[in-house]
């Protein structure tokens, strides 16, 4: 039983490591494309 | 430098990797509590990476409202953000631990109440730089983080002046500890640590992006002739 404690404490670990890193993957993506759409030309112009 | 990034990605995973083999297969299994015992090296580790980052926040707050370089505000921005992630890995995996050893999930004692008040406070520094527009934000924020670097002393300090149910600091604390316990412990620091860093240096270059895209923004509604770009 107390090896569960150990399994659900180090995957709270990785689980919360990963959706932050998930979070920062999904910011890039949305910058990335506001990037794209401030250099289509009618955005420019 | 495009090259460095991916290189010191995989040779951080690498050493996560070996951190975990010496944490669940080299280091020795605890009398007292059994294997249970092993979320120490997880749940330490994220405490020290936490605290250093809060402290590289206090530097960078400092330096941001003596010399106002928008450099030292989006360092702290993210030592204050990433120091959350690891400082909550810190308070779930303590109740996990206490659970099996103690019989709680928690008590209000003075080192686990001083954690999570520190957490609330950087959660309120991020909630202050993440809603607040104004240009004075930066500013109410570094002086926000120079409260929470505060805390910091005292949340270590907290279970030398007060009777609490947590026990000894592993670092100049009463006990003595297993030598590949110790190794165990300070090979996940170092993973952590090295882990913090590959986060940190990619939210800061998300932040970097995230702030030129909104001077372009801004750039553009200016040079549009109805005053509407999107």
């Amino acid at each position: 039983m107390t090896n569960g404690y150990l399994f659900a404490a180090y995957a709270a670990t990785w689980i919360i490591h990963i959706a932050y890193l998930g979070t920062i993957v999904s910011r890039y993506s949305r910058m990335k494309r506001e990037i794209a759409e401030l250099k289509r030309p009618d955005v420019r112009s | 430098m495009k090259r460095v990034f991916p290189i010191l990605s995989v040779l951080t995973a690498i050493l996560l990797i070996y951190a975990l083999y010496q944490a669940l297969v080299v280091a020795p299994t605890e009398q007292t509590m059994g294997d249970v015992q092993r979320i120490f090296y997880y749940h330490v580790p994220s405490a020290w990476t936490a605290f250093i980052l809060f402290f590289v926040n206090f530097g960078a707050s400092i330096l941001y409202l003596i010399k106002r370089r928008p450099a030292a505000d989006m360092v702290a921005l993210v030592s204050a953000e990433v120091g959350v992630v690891f400082l909550l890995v810190n308070l779930v995996t303590g109740p996990i631990w206490a659970r099996p050893v103690w019989g709680i999930w928690w008590t209000w004692d003075w080192r686990l109440t001083s954690t999570l008040v520190t957490w609330l406070i950087y959660v309120s520094y991020l909630m202050l730089r993440r809603f607040s527009s104004g240009g004075q934000t930066p500013t109410l924020a570094a002086a926000l983080a120079v409260l929470g670097a505060l805390c910091i002393p005292f949340v270590y300090f907290s279970i030398w002046f007060f009777r609490t149910q947590h026990p000894q600091p592993v670092i100049g604390g009463d006990g003595s500890i297993d030598p590949r316990m110790m190794h165990a412990l300070l090979i996940n620091w170092l993973a952590f640590a090295c882990f913090a860093f590959m986060v940190c240096w990619s939210r800061y270059r998300l932040e970097k992006l995230q702030r030129d895209v909104n001077q372009a923004h801004a750039m553009a509604s200016l040079l549009a002739p109805h005053g509407s770009t999107r």
